[in-house]
């Protein structure tokens, strides 16, 4: 019997060469990934203009802001904020919803178990991929120009971005769905658009529901910046504040924000579980 | 062959689809309860909104056509007959776009070093004290709530215009959304090999490093490269505020009416945000790859 502290560290060496001997490039591999990341960020902080006493500089012009947000403060405009507020709220709902209208039978599309043809299907994906690879506030200055300065151009930007990125997941999901109901109903006699009505959208609606109710979520969100462009909503409020330097109410319209996300989360949070609830009960 | 199907008696029956127009019946009434309700909040929304279907329809044209303009050049022509002219500045946005990328960069890794050094704080099984935990965890869920665009639109005036303040907005929004995810990611870990380490008389930061570390470094990775992902469609847009990257050229282009060349930024843009999805997809699959093979 041998004691454990007597390992033939040889024969395991033998052993699992792998283990001991890994060749050189696989033991450079991390080092040298590390090294060109970091070289990478060198060369971007000098190029960038980064330099200490500058951040030292913003960072006490910072805690002076900071310092100056305190305590938060509407002044007299509270009711201009809230009514701020609501706008931004209906714009992330219209625009979510407008979006998935539009998205649901442009996705069906882009599914692969739906349209079997490459052909129709390929540029169907590559104009929501483009659609998506433009930024929400890029759609909002588009659309300023269209129908001018106001809430609809936000809510017109978001349904377009949203659009892009619903006709993808929409996508996604259908082609997750089982093929075995399809099926069923084709066996008995069923044209393609009862195919979809009665095999597919049961499995996929939920799924879609859930993700609309995620973007709704993500939209209040997005729907506080587009202001900032021009487009409505309480960002419009906060980018002017913090141009005017008003920071107390810059720091009020910021809290704001947060309640407003923070409930908003609450509520999809809630319905998501009884939609996806109600799934799994069914 | 023929298969029996097998029919109940006459009055069984009639109780069972009495019992099952019930539930139908139930599930209908909460379903139109539920779109009366999201159709009156649509209303009430359409209304705050100050939605005006008129103007959509008239200005809906322009739509179409803003489109139609920003692809023709300046002497009639349609853009890609001339691509010499249609992208004259190539030079100078391949720099701000090289800038854009640099900044979406610097900030996901300053943002991921921030939130690697976070997380272990703010997971459950890991934190070293409730009240920490409580702290740290609001902390990231400030820096995730507020959007990346108003932390730079507040930098621009501490730190002075430039891609200093993008990289900083970026940064700290970056912090959030990873220091959450990662949190996650520690949270699912395998806890017994920090028991292993711990029972060995290891410190709290040791039993991090050798025990927690090597399970979710793959998870780190794939996180941080989905949000440079994000982060690249963020940096395009940081210079509407001022904080660098290509949003300068675009904002100006589309403020001034400079058609061609909004379909050109905007080209590049895509084709940027392509070509980095498609790579870091490509890079996740092998990290994720490599991961599997060991």
């Amino acid at each position: 019997m041998t004691r454990p502290h007597e390992v033939d560290t040889r024969e395991l060496r033998a052993r699992y060469p792998d283990v001991f001997d890994r060749p050189a490039s696989a033991r450079l591999a991390m080092p040298a990934m590390i090294v060109a990341a970091f070289a990478i960020l060198t060369y971007g902080l000098v190029d960038l203009d980064f330099s200490p006493s500058r951040f030292i500089a913003g960072l006490s012009q910072l805690g002076w802001i900071s310092l100056m947000m305190i305590p938060p403060d509407p002044g007299s405009s509270l009711p201009i904020y809230l009514k701020a507020l609501g706008e931004t709220l209906s714009i992330a709902l219209l625009g979510t919803t407008l979006a998935a209208v539009f998205a649901l039978p442009v996705s069906l599309l882009a599914a692969r178990n739906v349209v079997p043809s490459k052909l129709l299907r390929f540029p169907v994906r590559r104009v929501l991929d483009s659609i998506r690879g433009v930024d929400t506030l890029i759609w909002a200055l588009v659309w300023i120009n269209v129908v001018g300065l106001g809430p609809f151009a936000g809510v017109l930007a978001i349904a377009v971005s949203d659009f892009g990125a619903f006709g993808k997941l929409f996508s996604e999901a259908i082609e997750g769905a089982d093929q075995k109901q399809v099926e069923g109903i084709r066996a008995s006699g069923g044209s393609p658009l009862h195919e979809i009505r009665f095999g597919l959208l049961p499995q996929v609606l939920p799924v879609i529901a859930g993700q609309v109710l995620y973007f709704i979520e993500s939209n209040t969100r997005s729907a506080t910046i587009i202001g900032i462009v021009g487009a409505g909503g309480i960002g419009l409020q906060l980018a002017e504040q913090i141009r005017v330097l008003e920071w107390q109410k810059v720091s009020f319209l910021i809290l704001m924000i947060l309640v407003a996300v923070a409930a908003i989360d609450f509520i999809s949070g809630k319905l998501r579980f009884a939609i996806i609830g109600r799934r799994a009960v069914a | 062959m023929t298969t029996a199907v097998s029919i109940l008696p006459e009055q069984q029956l009639a109780v069972l689809n009495a019992a099952y127009r019930q539930a139908i019946g139930r599930r209908r009434l909460r379903l139109l309860l539920g779109l009366v309700i999201f159709a009156a909040a649509l209303m009430l929304a359409a209304i705050g909104a100050e939605v005006n279907l008129r103007t959509l329809f008239t200005y809906f044209g322009n739509f179409i056509s803003y489109f139609d303009r920003i692809l023709t050049l300046d002497n009639g022509q349609r853009v890609w007959t001339d691509v010499a002219e249609w992208l004259w500045g190539w030079r100078k946005w391949l720099r701000m776009l090289g800038e854009t990328l640099l900044i979406s960069y610097v900030g996901t890794l300053i943002g991921a070093t921030l939130a690697f050094c976070l997380n272990f704080f703010a997971a459950e099984n890991t934190s070293p004290a409730p009240w920490l935990r409580f702290t740290v965890r609001r902390l990231l869920e400030f820096a995730r709530t507020v959007p990346g665009i108003v932390f730079a639109l507040i930098f621009v005036i501490a730190f002075g215009l430039g891609p200093m303040a993008g990289v900083l907005a970026i940064a700290i929004h970056s912090t959030g959304a990873l220091g959450k995810l990662f949190s996650e990611i520690v949270e699912n870990a395998d806890m017994k090999p920090v028991e292993g380490i711990r029972s060995t008389g290891a410190s709290w930061l040791s039993c991090m490093r050798f025990a927690v570390v090597p399970q979710v470094t793959a998870g780190y990775a794939s996180y941080a490269l989905l949000r440079f992902e994000i982060n690249v469609r963020e940096a395009s847009v940081m210079g509407f505020v001022g904080a660098g990257g290509i949003g300068q050229e675009l904002v100006v282009a589309i403020r001034k009416f400079y058609y061609s060349d909004v379909s050109a930024i905007l080209l590049t843009i895509i084709v940027t945000v392509f070509i980095i999805d498609i790579t870091t997809g490509w890079l996740r699959g092998r990290l994720f790859g490599g991961e599997a093979r060991t």
